[in-house]
């Protein structure tokens, strides 16, 4: 086994590990996380192989790059004793190769004079192959790690660059650039993310049932899924003419990877039940800035066919189904039991969840046939939503002890009653 | 909508949902367009043992598309003979066999632009509009 450094961007931090872990699990790869710590970039594991290392990362979104740790040390001497004893063996192969130096340092600084000279600090090595900016064979890093305001850093690594992420596709696919978006498209870095969580790739199916303008199938098909898309709301799919879904999809030429949207309703799909998708991804409504409503008509009734004329009103061009007021807590549980019976063994869940922050600890919904992977939150001011990640169990793997209970909920009321996070978004989140 | 996906999808009312009859949905005043997707033998390998053959026949017959075959291709007919099902980074150089062609168009490229789709138990028809067919049910059938 062999240590590397993971160099993570230092942002979405409870995500970090989460990615991690779902890549590792996604390529069989044993990992060993020796340290990591939310508040640092740098992450040390044991991994089986380079290639492992290199797998493992090239396709994550939230690291940037892994290296080879060839030293770690909390000052310079120690750095250096550690580098010796490491790379022994291992610098002489490098004798004649074209290399690169770099320095970074995190919340700390160093002028170019004091770069040059911790660079030269390492002359030992005996490098004689040109110094290449770009596309180096050989290109080592000095990554420091400071406390806020320090002088010298707490913690020094010395790193041989093994591969880089996917990070830089966050820009690709930033919705600033996107042409058809909406209030509720999703951000492409943590879009991306999920993505990886769930383990999306090629020649599987992923669907979302609550597409919107299709920020997660997009995220999917960047990763090889063929995907498919639903969502209540007609409008969202169809969006305006070359401004749409589809049109999202041949901006990036993802096409290929689209297999279809269609309109509905989760509470009423038209999907057959069987265990056909590998994957389902959704940022459910939470009813603040869309509504929160499955078909039917609110108050009850509506039993009789509505008629125009002489013609059911269904019937012609035009007609727009009545929908009602949802429970939020029955739309978490309808998600997870639909997921239930449509992943395949081993196939994922992933859903975001908003939560008021005081109720952070609070509920995450449960079913015996899928197991919780992963909790990442994404905290705002008063609120934050989580992304909870679920794994259908094979059949051998599920208690048949535990029997199945819906919760009982609120048939019918106003979106308020049916939804306390909304309630509490538009009170500004104060304590009832 | 492409026929795959035909393939995966029932009347959206419950008491329709789990009768034989429901499944598949059959194809009224449709239009097929064809548009040309990029071959993806991991996709088709994975999704072949997931369709419902029979459904796709009956789909096929009812669209007046050429007759499939009694039963579904096992897996190993899509690629040429000597390839390598282990390893997806080979498969991508071998060339797929005029069957899983065969397949790949019918699934991935041939679709419904415009239409409907009708239940065979309730008689209920979902339209179908530039290819994207809407399932919502008015309030007497939910």
């Amino acid at each position: 086994m062999l240590e590397y450094l993971i160099r993570f961007s230092q942002i979405h931090e409870s995500f970090r590990k989460p990615e991690l872990e779902a890549l590792a699990s996604f390529h069989g790869i044993d990992l060993e996380v020796l340290k990591y710590e939310e508040n640092s970039p740098f992450c040390t594991v044991r991994l089986v192989s380079e290639k492992a290392a290199y797998t493992l990362i090239s396709r994550s979104i939230l690291a940037h790059a892994i290296y080879e740790l060839w030293g770690v040390g909390t000052d310079y001497p120690s750095l250096h004793a550690d580098v010796h004893a490491r790379t022994a063996s291992k610098s002489a192969s490098y004798k004649d190769s074209s290399f690169r130096f770099t320095i970074d340092s995190y919340q700390g600084k160093r002028n170019s004079t004091a770069q040059r000279s911790l660079i030269e600090s390492f002359k030992y090595f005996g490098f004689k192959g040109p110094i290449t900016m770009n596309g180096a064979e050989l290109q080592l890093c000095i990554f420091e790690d400071y406390e806020q305001k320090a002088e010298e850093p707490f913690m020094i690594y010395l790193g041989r660059l093994i591969t880089g992420s996917q990070r830089q596709f966050m820009d690709k696919y930033n919705l600033k650039k996107r042409r058809y978006i909406s209030t509720t498209s999703f951000d492409s870095e943590l879009a991306l993310v999920t993505a990886n969580i769930t383990h999306a790739a090629a020649g599987k199916l992923f669907y979302d049932p609550f597409m919107g303008t299709g920020s997660f199938p997009i995220a999917c098909a960047h990763f090889g899924a063929m995907t498919v898309g639903s969502d209540i709301d007609s409008r969202s799919i169809r969006g305006k003419k070359n401004r749409n879904v589809l049109s999202n999809f041949h901006q990036y030429g993802l096409t290929s990877h689209l297999l279809d949207n269609f309109i509905s309703d989760l509470t009423h799909t038209p999907l057959r039940v069987s265990r056909c998708l590998d994957g389902i991804i959704c940022d459910p409504p939470y009813g603040v800035r869309e509504g929160l409503k499955v078909l039917g008509k609110r108050g009850g009734g509506g039993e009789e066919v509505v008629m125009i004329g002489d013609k059911p009103a269904h019937l012609q061009e035009g007609y727009l189904a009545p929908k009602k007021p949802y429970s939020f807590n029955a739309m978490l549980d309808d998600i997870l039991e639909f997921s239930a019976k449509m992943l395949v063994d081993n196939g994922r869940l992933s859903m975001w969840m908003p939560t008021a922050a005081e109720d952070i600890e609070l509920g995450i919904p449960s079913h015996p046939w899928l197991q919780l992977v992963s909790v990442c939150v994404q905290p705002f001011n008063k609120w934050a939503r989580r992304l909870l990640t679920y794994r259908r169990l094979p059949e051998a793997e599920i208690d048949q002890s535990i029997i199945i209970q819906r919760r009982e909920y609120e048939r019918d009321g106003t979106a308020d009653e049916l939804n306390a996070f909304r309630k509490k978004y538009f009170e500004g989140f104060k304590e009832i | 909508m492409k026929l795959l996906t035909l393939n995966f999808l029932t009347c959206a009312r419950k008491t329709c949902k789990s009768l034989p009859a429901a499944f598949p949905l059959h194809p009224k005043d449709a239009e097929l367009e064809v548009v040309e997707t990029d071959f993806n033998a991991p996709f088709l390998r994975n999704i072949l043992g997931r369709l419902e053959w029979d459904a796709l026949k009956t789909l096929c017959m009812e669209l007046g598309l050429p007759n499939l075959p009694p039963s579904a291709p096992e897996p190993e007919a899509l690629l040429e003979p000597g390839a390598e099902m282990a390893e997806l980074e080979l498969e991508r150089e071998l060339e797929p066999t005029q069957t899983a062609r065969d397949l790949h168009n019918l699934l991935l490229e041939t679709g419904i632009k415009e239409g409907k789709l009708v239940c065979g138990n309730c008689g209920h028809e979902y339209a179908v509009k530039e290819g994207i067919a809407n399932f919502l049910l008015p309030s007497h059938l939910v």
